[in-house]
This record gives structure tokens, sequence and C-alpha cells, in this order.
């Protein structure tokens, strides 16, 4: 299996340590990651404020470089994802806007690769391929699975999981020996693109979803994008400044999770770059 | 020397407000053979047909174009009208400048005129070449096939029956009663719906004209409207219901307990059973995939206590072929399959988020919970209850688009019945609209607001688990403001669907369904019961969403149009069926391998060929089973076969008409 | 609360209405206002109009107050409504194309939605420099312009001690094809194409 693979803005900042444990835990599992050159930002939860064209343009240049590779492109971050399926759709769809990108970015895409999700990727492979390299079961582990908003949904440009269920990251947790809990948050916003400007508001859907997580009887939650991280992680000390609460739930990314269970050290697995504490929880693994 | 006369109809501005009438007249009235063209505003009209009559006799005509809407509609009553005026009905023929024109071509006038002018010669050289016709006439079977035992079929049955004729009452449930008898009480007079669907159960039961066949489904239909020959299927009962008392003993003392699908899951049953204490008939029967005997030899008990001995483990299915001349189409519908689609609301895996239907159950005295309304995670009472009305319906997204008709009102009164039950309840109801169209139903729905039924506009986005309640997400747009509600108990309002196996139905019988499955009437204001099969009628819920007074209504109509068919003695078949030209036909049989009607045969004649007597075999048709298909004919490579109405001869002077 | 001149509000703004449809892409005359949209949005507790309202004023023609609300831009475009609405409107596009006409018109909506465009525009900006983000940059950016000068402040120093901020740029090589996006979307746009 071969993906051109986008990493995002945020892989060698705020989300270096989803970044570094997803190329170890595809090289284990058999999937080559070819990074596309010169990949650019694709516009995040930022561009679509600025103007539509330019919101299909910046990831269609990525697309169009990909395709000149000839592969499929995966990206772990779900905003990421959402923007470059979006916009491989549009391009595929609507001959219209297809030709005024093409005329923007310079380059003649013509819709021939897929985007695919990194959940998708390692959530499709055959569970055995999977479970030949759990060596260190992560029993002790109560997981509330937080998918994000923007990983299935909508349906018709994601699609490869349920949008109101999904479990394609209960799955993987489960091959990988931890338990993964019935709630209903999974798809639940957090707000992220509204965390710089919008703190009070974010806190609030944080505490929705953290209070939902916990009422269901996990220990932790385990997260695919680093915006969801980072806001889930990094922000749970605002939330509880701000509403008075005192979560101290352990968000870890899937790949992290995955990496243990395979074996991988502390060091490489960087728990220690998360802001909430990690340790209390990982002791519960055997 | 034929004399058509031409009726060019302006069908109010239908026609006339596109196609240019007077010139159509004035250019075709021109045609070959036309000695008399004229306009009228509607044809169809009486005055309409009394200028059809006049001019006949006034200027002789032998035979009539009429130009005008589609011959589905009004082709019968022209003929009828060119009847009166002493003509052979079949020297008549319709030019549809309507649906096939103007209708469809009503921003271009000018083309559309020329296309009614050539629509009017193909007409006009079709009735040139047409022949007087006659219909002959065949017997009919004066016996009623009633396809399903819901309240729709018991209706129409108990109809027919008292009409003097015979009926076979078909169901494939061990007991007729359908969805009505499932329900507590119904809106808006809040009758018990046992009470007043038993006495009907039993009434049809016990008619001398109906005969019964309950636990039998439809497995085969051949023939046609007057002659239908139907077989079905007997299912093994495993009980001889002809020696068998009903008195229970066996229910009692079968081991096997099994979910009963009747009581939704909510309820256990044997596998000996009946379904409810006032089934008709009030008999058992064995469900063979849950007998411990029928699935391992061991048990039996039942045959061991049965006093009359009527337990036949021996039983096998049978099949059983009745003659009858109509059927009626009373098959129901089934709920929506929510828990498929609408992960939003949990995906069904919530215990406490529940359909309208399990409700009843609950609240029926003679129910799973005895009447009691209760949580079926832990059997406590809901001290608030979230109704969410459209789950399916109206839902273009990922439901059915329409309607279903009885869920306002049957929430209004699911939302009465948990205030009056259940002291210091709350009742809080999510809609888009309220919609009570029929006698007292906004009355009804008026009292619930009042009573203190809480309604919110606004459709419900989510419905979570949160601890032991549920956790409704919803909004009340006439306050412009997102809203939540925690709940003890959800129910929703799913949409209407044709029962299960209805698609099968309609494949057997030969009727068309919509794009929703349901069955399609002949016409939707004007003819709601029929369909376009001759002799297969509809009533109830299969043919689409109503509630219980509809349902009769169409049902008596339905055994009103299926008597009005069987009190004739005889009927006339249509004359537009197939000859065969025995001087030409070679006798090759193509057209009997591709009759579908089984209508030809073979037929041994003798000729005199230069002095011999030569015998050879050529093609009859038998007028009595030949339905005009019209198969033969194209077929047969020699056009020995023709059909009348539509020769050859005719066809292609429609071609010549056209395109020369 | 001034009483809608619905003839001249409709038609008046009949451009706008179909503006809007046109570049969404949706029918937004089918929305027969069913509220799903609203009761799943998770920020709409903080908005001044609601969804299933900010799609009634669309089909009204209420451009003024639709360019000047918060509730456009406090759209976190998470697709709940899109996903779940009855008559498959995508509400999402609705909102991104209001967004995009009130950027392009100046209109500057108040309050807290003020410093959300204020972001987009900072974090946009190190894109258009840089060809990637840079986080730093645009976070300096808005803190300056939405004069929230130590927003997020506590968080900088332990970010940097992780790693998780770079006091440096990532640059694409080829800037250039970075900057003719831009550009060529500028000019498209400026001309009405």
């Amino acid at each position: 299996m071969r993906y051109a693979y986008y990493p995002g803005c945020s892989s060698d900042t705020t989300g270096k340590e989803y970044e570094a444990t997803v190329r170890i835990v595809c090289k284990n599992l058999g999937i080559e990651l070819v990074d596309i050159p010169d990949w650019s930002c694709c516009g995040a939860t930022a561009a679509h404020g600025k103007s539509h064209l330019l919101n299909t343009a910046l990831p269609a240049r990525n697309l169009a470089l990909a395709e000149e590779m000839g592969l499929d492109v995966v990206t772990p971050c779900a905003a990421c994802y959402q923007q470059l399926a979006t916009a491989n759709k549009e391009m595929k769809e609507n001959q219209q806007i297809a030709e005024k990108v093409n005329q923007a970015t310079g380059k003649n895409y013509q819709g021939t690769i897929k985007v695919k999700s990194i959940v998708e990727v390692i959530g499709s492979l055959e569970p055995d391929i999977i479970k030949a390299q759990m060596v260190k079961p992560l029993k002790g582990l109560k997981i509330a699975a937080y998918y994000g908003c923007l990983m299935v949904r909508p349906p018709s440009v994601t699609g490869f999981d349920d949008a109101e269920n999904p479990m394609f990251l209960d799955n993987l947790m489960r091959l990988a020996g931890a338990e993964t809990m019935d709630w209903p948050h999974k798809t639940e916003c957090c707000g992220g693109a509204l965390q710089v400007s919008n703190e009070h508001i974010v806190v609030k859907l944080l505490d929705k979803i953290y209070k939902e997580a916990l009422k269901s009887g996990a220990n932790c939650m385990v997260a695919a994008c680093p915006l969801c991280h980072f806001n889930l992680d990094g922000c749970q000390s605002t939330c509880n400044r701000l509403l008075g609460t005192t979560y101290e739930i352990p968000i870890f990314y899937f790949t992290q999770l995955l990496g243990l269970a395979m074996g991988l050290n502390q060091q490489e697995l960087q728990f220690n770059s998360h802001f909430t504490d990690t340790r209390k929880v990982l002791k519960l693994v055997g | 020397m034929k004399r058509i006369g031409l009726f060019v109809c302006w069908c109010g501005s239908n026609i006339g407000g596109v196609v240019d009438v007077p010139r159509a007249v004035q250019e075709a009235g021109n045609f070959p053979g036309v000695a008399y063209a004229t306009d009228y505003k509607y044809m169809c009209s009486e005055p309409g047909q009394d200028m059809i009559v006049k001019a006949i006799e006034e200027h002789n005509l032998d035979r009539v174009v009429v130009a005008s809407c589609t011959p589905m509609l009004h082709e019968p009553t022209f003929r009828k009208t060119i009847a009166r005026a002493g003509l052979n009905p079949y020297m008549f023929e319709m030019a549809n400048i309507r649906e096939q024109c103007s209708w469809v071509h009503s921003q271009e006038p000018e083309k559309a005129t020329k296309k009614a002018i050539a629509l009017i010669r193909r007409a006009l050289a079709k009735v040139s070449k047409v022949e007087p016709l006659f219909e002959s006439y065949i017997p009919l079977t004066k016996r009623t096939l009633v396809i399903g035992g819901g309240i729709a079929g018991i209706q129409a049955a108990i109809d027919i029956a008292d009409n003097g004729h015979e009926v076979i009452l078909l169901e494939r449930e061990p007991t007729i009663g359908g969805k009505m008898v499932k329900l507590d009480k119904t809106f808006p007079t809040m009758d018990c719906s046992a009470c007043i669907s038993t006495p009907k159960m039993v009434q049809v039961a016990q008619h001398p004209n109906v005969k019964l066949m309950t636990y039998a489904e439809l497995t085969e239909v051949n023939g046609y409207i007057g002659n239908f020959e139907v077989t079905i299927k007997q299912k093994a009962r495993y009980v001889d219901h002809s020696v068998c008392t009903g008195c229970g003993i066996c229910t009692e003392k079968c081991p096997t307990k099994v979910l009963s699908s009747y009581e939704l899951g909510l309820g256990t049953r044997k596998a000996i059973y009946i379904e409810f204490p006032q089934a008709v008939p009030n008999k058992p029967v064995i469900d063979p995939e849950n007998c411990r005997y029928l699935k391992t030899g061991k048990c039996g008990v039942c045959a061991k206590v049965c006093p009359t001995g009527a337990i036949d483990f021996e039983q096998k299915d049978e099949f059983i072929t009745e003659k009858v001349g109509s059927i009626v189409v009373a098959t129901g519908y089934d709920l929506f399959k929510w828990e498929e689609v609408y992960g939003e609301y949990g995906y069904g895996r919530y215990k406490d988020v529940i359909t309208g239907l399990h409700f009843e159950r609950m609240v029926n005295a003679s129910g799973p919970t005895d009447g009691k309304i209760k949580r079926p995670s832990d059997g406590k009472e809901p001290k608030s209850v979230v109704f969410i009305k459209c789950v399916g319906s109206r839902d273009e997204n990922k439901g059915k688009t329409y309607c279903s008709r009885a869920c306002c009102m049957y929430t209004a009164k699911h939302a009465h019945q948990v205030l009056e039950k259940i002291p210091d309840s709350n009742a809080y109801i999510f809609y888009m609209d309220i919609r009570t169209p029929g006698k007292l139903y906004d009355e009804f729905y008026r009292r619930t607001a009042l009573e203190g039924a809480q309604y919110i506009r606004g459709r419900v986005s989510k419905v979570y688990q949160s601890g032991d309640k549920l956790v409704v997400m919803g909004t009340d747009t006439l306050l412009g403001r997102p809203v939540q509600v925690e709940a003890d108990m959800v129910v929703l309002a799913t949409a209407m669907v044709p029962s299960e196996g209805a698609d099968k139905t309609a494949q057997l019988v030969g009727i068309s369904a919509d794009k929703d499955g349901f069955f399609t009437e002949a016409h939707p204001k004007l003819r709601p019961v029929e369909t376009m099969t001759g002799g297969v009628f509809l009533a109830g819920t299969c043919q689409g969403p109503k509630d219980i007074p509809d349902t009769v209504s169409q049902s008596s109509g339905a055994a009103a149009k299926v008597s009005a068919l069987l009190s004739k003695d005889e009927l006339a078949t249509d004359p537009m069926i197939s000859s065969i030209n025995e001087k030409i036909c070679s006798g090759c049989l193509a057209c009997k391998a591709v009759c579908p009607y089984k209508a030809i045969e073979e037929k041994k004649i003798s000729e005199k060929v230069r002095g011999k007597v030569v015998e050879r075999v050529v093609a009859s048709v038998n007028t009595g089973l030949c339905q005009g298909c019209g198969c033969c004919t194209v077929a047969c490579r020699i056009g020995a076969a023709n059909l009348k109405g539509y020769t050859n001869e005719q066809v292609i002077a429609e071609v010549d008409a056209l395109c020369l | 609360m001034e009483s809608i001149k619905v003839n001249q509000s409709i038609k008046n703004n009949n451009d706008f209405i179909e503006k809007i449809s046109i570049e969404s892409g949706q029918p937004v005359q089918q929305c027969y206002q069913c509220g799903k949209c609203t009761a799943g949005c998770p920020v709409a507790f903080a908005m001044d109009y609601t969804p299933n309202q900010i799609m009634r004023m669309v089909q009204f023609g209420m451009k003024e107050e639709l360019l000047r609300s918060k509730a456009i831009w406090l759209c976190a475009t998470c697709q709940t409504c899109t996903t779940r609405c009855p008559c498959n409107i995508e509400l999402t596009k609705v909102m991104e194309s209001l967004r995009i006409m009130a950027d392009k018109e100046g209109t500057t909506p108040s309050g807290s939605a003020k410093n959300i465009k204020t972001f987009y525009d900072s974090f946009v900006g190190t894109i258009e420099k840089y060809g990637r983000a840079f986080e730093v940059a645009a976070m300096l950016q808005y803190n300056l312009n939405s004069k929230h000068f130590f927003n997020k402040a506590a968080l900088g120093l332990p970010m940097l001690q992780k790693g998780k901020l770079k006091l440096s740029p990532s640059k694409v090589k080829n800037g250039s094809e970075i900057a003719r996006i831009f550009s060529e979307v500028r000019r498209m746009e400026g001309e009405g194409e």
C-alpha cells in the first residue's frame, strides 16, 4: 500500500506526536507514506471565510501534486481531510469550478485520485495484520473514542464510516485490547475553529464532551485530529478555570495507543508532550 | 364512401390556450374523408356530446374522430355517445392533443398546433380503416378474494358478503384483525379499538358467505377479470382446527417461550400459541421454528394434554386452487424501520426510545404490560415523555417524502394518555405541523394542548442516553432558540410504509405500485379504489397512508365496485382481440408459443387444393381467453394474426399519415 | 421590531437571494423551517440568529441583517446541520457564502464575531506569505488586531517547551505558485468571474 502523504501544517507543531506515531505505525503495518513534495496549506478552518475559490484552490494544488505522483492521498488531520476531500469532490463534479481552480493553481488536476483519512486506511486493513503487531494489549484502558465533526460528516464527502455512530476508531482500539465505551458525543463538535477567538464558547462545548465521556465510564479519550486533540487536551485546563470543573482526562492520539500496543516506548510515543497528565491512566495498562 | 366527423375540443384553456384550435379544425377538415369538422369548448360535456349525436344524424356520418384528451379518460365516454346515435361504438378514434401535446408543449404554441394537426391526421387515417366490432360475452365467477384480514379486508368482505356474493378472506397471520386490533384507543372518540373491531372480526368469520382462510398465503394468480384462478398455500398449523375447541391447555403447558413479534418484542408467547385472547379463529397454531418436537423430536406435551387430540405433527402445507371473479387487495401497512437510518436517535440502541405502535401495545390493557406505561429499560413509570413527530416522514434526506397522515392525531392521543394515566407527568411534543383534517380532529388536539401537552414547534436533531435519562436536543423555531428536554421515554411517530411483501403481492396479482411501494389506483381523484388491472380493487393503507375512518370508507367503496362487477351474469369481453386469417396461416404456431394467456390453440382444417382435399394445421384464437395484447401479431411472420382494432393495415395507415 | 414589507423585501433583494443560491449551490427556497439545524447546532446558544432563522432571512432577502449578524461567523462548519437536514440543504455552504459576501462588502460583524473574522484574516495571511500556516505569526497578528494582547499567552510558553510551537515558519519552496493562487483568485473574483 502506497499513498501520497499530506502531513498538514500542524505536523511539526501542535500535532507533532501524532505525526511521529502515524509514521511509525504505518511503517509497522506495511503502509508506505510518500510525502507530497512541496505541499502547501489546505486552508484549514479559515480559508472558507475568505473566498470559495481560494478555499478550493489551496487544497487542489496538493491534489494536483499527488495526481502527478499517481497515488491516492492520505492525511492524518481531519480538517485537512475535509478540505481535500471536499475540494476533490467539487473538482470532479463541477466543471466550471474545476476550470477556474486549475487556472488559479496553474496545474491541470484531472480528478483521478481519491482522498482518504488515515483512520480509513488503517481501519480498512485486515484485522489479522493489525493483531499480529499487538504485543502489549491495552487492558485497563476504557476509551471514549472521539471522532470529531469533520472526519465522518457529511456522508456525501467522507462516507467511510457511519456519520452518527462511527466505529472505525473503536474497532482499532479493541484490536489493541482496550475497552471502548458506547457514548453519544462521538461526533459532537468541540469548537476547534473558534478556539483562538472565542474561548468562552469553546469551553462550554468541551464541558459537554468531557461530561458524557466520563458518564459512559471512560478513563481516557482518543482523537484522530491535531486540532481536536489540541482543543481537548490543551484547553482542558482553560475549561476547568472558566467553568470551575475538575476534569483530568488524558487525550491520546489513536496512533499513540496503537504504538503502545505495538510495544513502542514512551519516548517514541511522546506522551509527555501532552498538556493533560497521562501517567495515571498509563499505569493501568498492564 | 367514408364520412368522418371530426370534433376538436378546446378543453377550456387546457388545449385551446396552446393549440390554435380553429386552425386545426380548418386544416384537418380538409383531409380526405372528413365530411364534417367542428370544435367545442368541452366535448365531453352534455352539450358537447349532443353536438356529436346531432352531427352524426344530420351529416350522415359513419365514423368519428374526437381530438381531445387521453383515451384513458374519455374513450369509453365517446364510444357510448356514438352508440347513442346508432353507430357501432368501435367506429371511433381519439387523438390525444392534451396530455401528449398542449400540456407538454405549452411554451411552443406554433409547434404544438402543427403537432396537433399531425396527430389528428393520424387518427383520421386510422379511423378510415376501422370496421364495426362486436363484444362477446363470457360467464364470470361470482366470488371474491380479499387479500388481507385487517379492518380494510374485513369491512370489504362483510360488505361484499352482505351483497349476496361469496368471499374468501385470506390472511397470512394466524388471526385476522391486522394492526387495528393491536391499538388501544382510537381517535377522536377514544373508542377502545378491540371493542369496535372484534365484533366485526366475529361477524366476518361467522358470515355464511365468507370462507375465512388464516395462516395462508397467496402463491399464484392466473386469469383475468371475472375469471381468476388463484392458488393459496395453507400453511401447516399442526393443529386440526376442525377438532380443536380452543380450550388453551396446550398453550399453558408448552415449555418453550419466545419473544412475541405481535407484542413487538415487549412480551413473550409459547411455541404453540394464540396471538391474543380475542383472536379469530380462537385456535392455536404451532410455530415450527421454535417447537421442540418439530425440531428435535422431543417434547410433544401439547399432544399429550389435548383433550380432543387436535395436535397433528404430521400436517403439511396444502396448496388450494380457487376460482374467483374479482380480487380486493387490502394488505395494510408496516412501520418504517427507523433503527436502520436514524443514528441521531440512537439506531435503536436506547431501550426507552420506542415507536407509536410500541406505545399502543403498552397502554393496551391486554398488552404485555397490562396497560401500564413503563420504561422498557427498567420497568419504571416515566414522568416526562417526549414525542417526536415526522420520523421518517417528510424527509427527503433519508426517509420518505410523504406525510403519514395519522401521526399528528395519534401522537395527540398518546400525550393525552400519558397525562391521564401517569400522575404529575409531562408530555412534550416536537412538531413541524399539526395536521388534523378530519371531523372533530382539531378539537381533539386542542383539548390535549389544554390538558397540558406541551407542543414545541421544531424538529429534534438528536436524542442520546445520559445516565438513565434521555436528552432530547430540539428547538423552538417560534421563539428562535435551541431547546433541551430530559426525558424518561421518547416516542417516535414513524412513517407508515406498505406492509412487508407488498411488492411480491403486486407482482402476483399484476398491479403496479408507486415509488414508495403503495399500490397505484386507477385515478387518484376519480377512481381511488380501482387499479389499472380489471377486476382488482384496493382498500386501506396498502394504497396510501390513512386513518381508520378513511380505510373503512375505502373498503366499502371497493366492495361497491366489486358488487357492481358481480351484479352482471355475463361479462362483455373486449372485442379488440386477435383473429387468424386461416387462408394465409402456415401453421407454424409461433403465435401459440408467445401468447401469455394460453389463448391460441391448434386447429385442423380441410381445404380443397386443385381438386384434392388437404388437411392442415392452423392457429386458432380462443376468444374467451384472448386479452388483445398483440404478441401473436408481432410473432406472426406472414401477418396472418391480426389484432382487431389495431390491424396491420390500420397501423400502417397511421405511420403513412405521420411520415409521408 | 419593524413590520417586514414582504413584497419589497423579496423583490428588491431578489438579486441577493439569487446570488446566495447560486454561490452556495443550495435551493434555499426548499427549506421548510423545521429547525433541525438549530436543534443540533453546537454554537446556536451563542448566536444572535439561529441557523433556521438565517435561512428564513435569506428566503426573505434580508441582506443587511444577515451580513451584519454574528451567527454567520460563529458557525464552526461542523457539518451537523448539513448531515441531518431533511431537505438535503447544505446549510454550511449557505453560511459560507454569507460570510464571504460580508467579508467582500466590508461589513464588520459585532463583538465576538469580529474576532473570528480577524483570526481568519491573520491565519490566511500567513498562508499567503509562506504557503503554510505559521501559527505564531497568526496568533501574534490576531492578538494585535483584536487587541486581546495576552490571548492564549499562558499556553505559549508550555507549547514552546513541548516543541509544539515554532518561532520560524515552514516555507513552501515554490512560493510563486502560492502567490499565483492568491493573485489569480483575486483577479477572477474582482472581474466577477
